[in-house]
């Protein structure tokens, strides 16, 4: 059966979607896509691709897991360099680092008195609010991605 | 959990996750134009958002007790360097967190 390129866009948009997961869009929003590549299968192929390491990752972890014998202990800071790595990205792309500064100072703040349990969601009340009162200044100093 | 508790919140789970993935998709159509606020938070709240993943990643680090956050300044340190120097995710990655993991295991 042969579909119209709109048949295939829809279908690879929705499934972009339900792959949409933070890995996902970690990378498709920072990576430049390289000239003559089409975005859409770019986008489509490192959806697919994440998906297909996280299934197989999880069952070979589920199956093989119990003779992983090695200390792992620290291995779980392999997030954290990466949000560190993909926030560098994000702070050399900005002129000024406006947007950045709010997302670390009220996150750091809220974190502060609301402890570590709960401050995710204050946080994202905090950097909406900033981002709107001081969306002139941001707009002006441009550069945001 | 009992089977059908598992069965419940797998599918509760899955729900929640597809909800936020097309609602917004659902609510500003490609073809109608999105509001101008709306487009000025998809390019502003990024760098924001990463920059509050960062602080969640370090959330459970307490500077007063333990080892005081050192490993973490530390292994972070050289995942800025490493980036700002090779600019490769994997190396600045993977560096880092070696480095953590021998900080953690070995010296503190």
């Amino acid at each position: 059966m042969k579909y119209g390129r709109g048949v295939i866009r829809i279908r690879r948009m929705t499934y972009l979607i339900f792959g949409l997961c933070d890995e996902s869009f970690s990378i498709n929003c920072s990576t430049e896509v390289p000239e003559g590549v089409d975005k859409g299968w770019f986008y489509l192929f490192v959806t697919l691709l994440n998906q297909l390491y996280w299934v197989a990752g999880a069952t070979l972890g589920g199956l093989l897991g119990s003779f992983i014998t090695f200390n792992t202990e620290g291995l779980d800071f392999v997030m954290t360099a990466m949000f560190v790595v993909i926030f560098l990205e994000q702070w050399l792309k900005e002129k000024k680092h406006y947007t950045a500064l709010i997302g670390v100072l009220a996150s750091a703040g809220c974190l502060l008195s609301f402890g570590a349990d709960s401050f995710l969601i204050p946080t994202m009340v905090c950097i909406l609010c900033f981002l709107t009162v001081f969306r002139k200044p941001i707009e002006k100093a441009g550069g945001i991605s | 959990m009992t089977l059908m508790q598992e069965v419940i919140t797998i599918a509760l789970c899955a729900l929640a996750t597809m909800t936020t993935r097309f609602l917004p998709f659902l609510v500003f159509r490609a073809n109608k134009k999105t509001p101008r606020y709306v487009q000025y938070l998809g390019k502003a709240l990024p760098a924001a958002i990463f920059g509050m993943l960062v602080v969640y990643c370090l959330k459970n680090v307490s500077v007063s007790a333990g080892s005081h956050g050192l490993p973490e300044l530390f292994a972070i340190t050289l995942v800025v360097v490493l980036h700002l120097w090779k600019r490769n995710m994997l190396i600045s990655i993977a560096g880092g967190t070696v480095f953590y993991m021998l900080l953690v295991q070995a010296v503190f």
